[in-house]
């Protein structure tokens, strides 16, 4: 087990690095370079050359680098001057708002999908099966936002029951419910159309295994075979496959918060795409990249914990 | 069979009992196999009949229905359908059904394109990283993963910031996002080809690594990566449609079915339901067409796979 940890951990501190090159690379391939970006485009020679000195951006690629990586290190992000806050602050707003909308979204399609599932597997081929992976197929080819404007054009329009957009920064999020329906409803079924596609194939797989054929020929009811069996043994790729989902899942949240203003990270960094916010994009993208590292990084664990023949490979 | 494997007629079992030899099953070409297949699953045919269709409603229909859609037209804005303009005119008085067709146009090549290049560079990358093994797969699948830690959606929308969009470049930046599943695939399996005996036999008859990639490991992925090209065409049409409502895809006076659909969305409390329901309709009903496909093309693959 610790071999596998060790082997693990160091995998994903070497990913870490691959995506804080990246956004290296993203930073320096801004057009006219940082200066310019930060400065605005009317700024001279004279302002660009002593931008250029005051953040060493004179020095050779590497040591630009290890500088930044210094940086984020001490979790300095850096300063958005178009919003005139420092970027961690900026974030340390956000977050929890995310948060709260990936994680109640992604528990309630886990609390549907998952049931969906052994539902389909258990009938499969049925026409209850057809429907289900039918609407799966649906919900999956949607675009996001046009399945969020079908439930405002729902519940909002049609049947006045809920407000068409997301909650305000300015009151807490547990006074604005009415407001949190809809955004977290839309990204539930886009996830549960996410963990859809493989949720029935790998329960499948397990209801197909020796080990139900001997319970089966045993005696033991179908119930207790799905459930104190196959369940336990299906929901371990499950664990990765949330894990997997994660990017997904991060994007989709995207577009609902910018669909409902709901005021989150998704939204930050879209306002900051539209308003060329070098910084916060910079700082937001490299959050969300370590974010999903761990995020896999914890599945993968969790995996060899259940399951031990991972552990021995 | 594919990939040249000998079979030594003395000893050849058929992994199937031959019926009559109307049936011949044991002689049957790969592809005619695949076929065969494919057109028993009827989604799939019935997708591959969708995309045709759109194919030529899009790019045949401009010539049987002249619309202008490069003009604005502000006098006839926001009209419902007549049968002047048989889906009526969006908030600057294009046409919408021509708009529809020109639009469907650069959804369609977008998509078709995106996957092209992004389906080639990927299986390159992991049929290299595979076949090769040890630091440079090490190296090549690492920065894959990197990639891949970065949700899409975030990626797309800083490099479309950065670079100012037109069709081409959304095409070059979808893909460069694009590749890096079918990267990940292809080094899947070319992991397994690198051991079997027709790849050993071309080694000691002294062909070198780039011969044996080209002539013998992508050949043999094309199941795969088949597969996943049609879905790349699906995913990469909801690409297009996403960037294009969060304000990043290809400006007026160019058509695409994303951006119409996420200019009708502001209307939606106008009640112009003309200018959200027809595009949303041809996004959706083209990407699961294109879902359908892919299914079917799996399951065509899986059976030739079994047979051999």
């Amino acid at each position: 087990m610790r071999a596998f940890l060790i082997r693990r951990t160091i995998q994903a501190i070497v990913v870490l690095f691959g995506v804080s090159v990246i956004v290296f690379i993203l930073l320096h391939l801004l057009p006219g370079g940082p200066a310019k970006a930060v400065l605005g485009i009317r700024a001279n020679k004279a302002q660009i050359h002593a931008f250029n000195v005051r953040y060493g951006l004179l020095k050779p690629l590497p040591v630009q680098y290890l500088d930044w990586l210094n940086q984020l290190v001490h979790l300095n992000l850096g300063f958005s001057y178009k919003q005139n806050q420092s970027v961690d602050s900026l974030l340390a707003e956000n977050i929890p708002r995310t948060l709260i909308l990936v994680g109640v979204s992604t528990v309630l399609a886990l609390m549907v999908a998952i049931p969906a599932g052994i539902y389909q597997a258990v009938r499969r081929n049925k026409p209850e099966d057809y429907t289900l992976t039918g609407m799966s197929f649906l919900f999956y080819s949607m675009p996001t936002f046009f399945l969020g404007t079908i439930l405002i054009i729902i519940f909002s329009q049609t049947l006045p029951l809920l407000p068409s957009t997301g909650p305000t920064a300015a009151l807490p999020m547990i006074d604005q419910i009415p407001n949190l329906v809809l955004p977290i409803l839309t990204l539930t079924l886009v996830t549960i159309a996410l963990f859809s596609r493989y949720m029935r194939s790998s329960i499948l797989e397990n209801l197909v295994q020796d080990y139900v054929r001997t319970a089966t020929s045993k005696g033991v009811s179908r119930r207790v075979i799905l459930f104190r069996h196959v369940l336990p043994n299906a929901i371990l790729p499950i664990i990765t496959l949330v894990g997997l989902s994660l990017p997904g899942i991060l994007s989709g949240a995207l577009i609902t918060e910018a669909l409902f203003n709901y005021p989150g990270m998704g939204l930050l960094f879209w306002n900051a795409a539209i308003t060329d916010d070098f910084p916060v994009m910079l700082g937001t993208t490299i959050v969300v990249g370590a974010a999903v590292v761990a995020g896999s990084l914890l599945a993968d664990v969790l995996y060899a914990v259940f399951d031990p023949r991972v552990r021995y490979s | 069979m594919i990939g040249g494997e000998p079979i030594d007629p003395e000893v050849f079992i058929p992994s199937r009992p031959i019926v009559d030899a109307g049936e011949a099953v044991a002689g049957e070409s790969p592809l005619r196999l695949t076929i065969a297949v494919f057109t028993q699953n009827r989604l799939a045919v019935l997708g591959l009949f969708v995309v045709i269709f759109f194919a030529l409603f899009c790019f045949l229909g401009p010539v049987f229905y002249h619309t202008n859609q490069v003009l604005t037209n502000l006098g006839i804005e926001d009209q419902g359908p007549s049968l002047r303009h048989l889906l009526g005119t969006d908030d600057v008085g294009y046409d919408i059904l021509g708009r529809l067709m020109v639009g469907g146009q650069t959804t369609l090549v977008v998509g078709l394109v995106v996957a092209l290049l992004a389906t080639s560079f990927g299986v390159v990358w992991g049929a290299i990283a595979g076949f090769t093994g040890g630091i440079v797969d090490t190296v090549l699948m690492r920065t894959v993963d990197a990639m891949l830690a970065i949700p899409t959606l975030f990626l797309l929308l800083f490099l479309a910031s950065i670079f100012t969009p037109s069709e081409p470049l959304l095409i070059v930046v979808i893909a460069s996002v694009a590749w890096l599943v079918p990267s990940r695939l292809v080094r899947a399996e070319s992991l397994s080809l690198r051991t079997r005996q027709f790849v050993e036999a071309s080694q000691e008859q002294g062909a070198g690594p780039v011969h044996i990639i080209a002539r013998h490991i992508i050949p043999n992925v094309f199941g795969t990566v088949a597969v996943n090209a049609t879905f790349q065409v699906a995913d990469a049409i909801l690409a297009v449609t996403s960037l294009s409502f969060l304000g990043l895809g290809i400006p007026p006076p160019a058509a695409n079915w994303g951006s119409m659909l996420s200019n009708g969305v502001n209307y939606v409390y106008s009640g112009y339901w003309w200018q959200i329901w027809p595009a949303g309709l041809c996004i959706v009903v083209v990407v699961v067409a294109f879902n359908f496909i892919g299914d079917g093309l799996r399951d065509a693959f899986e059976v030739r796979l079994q047979q051999r």
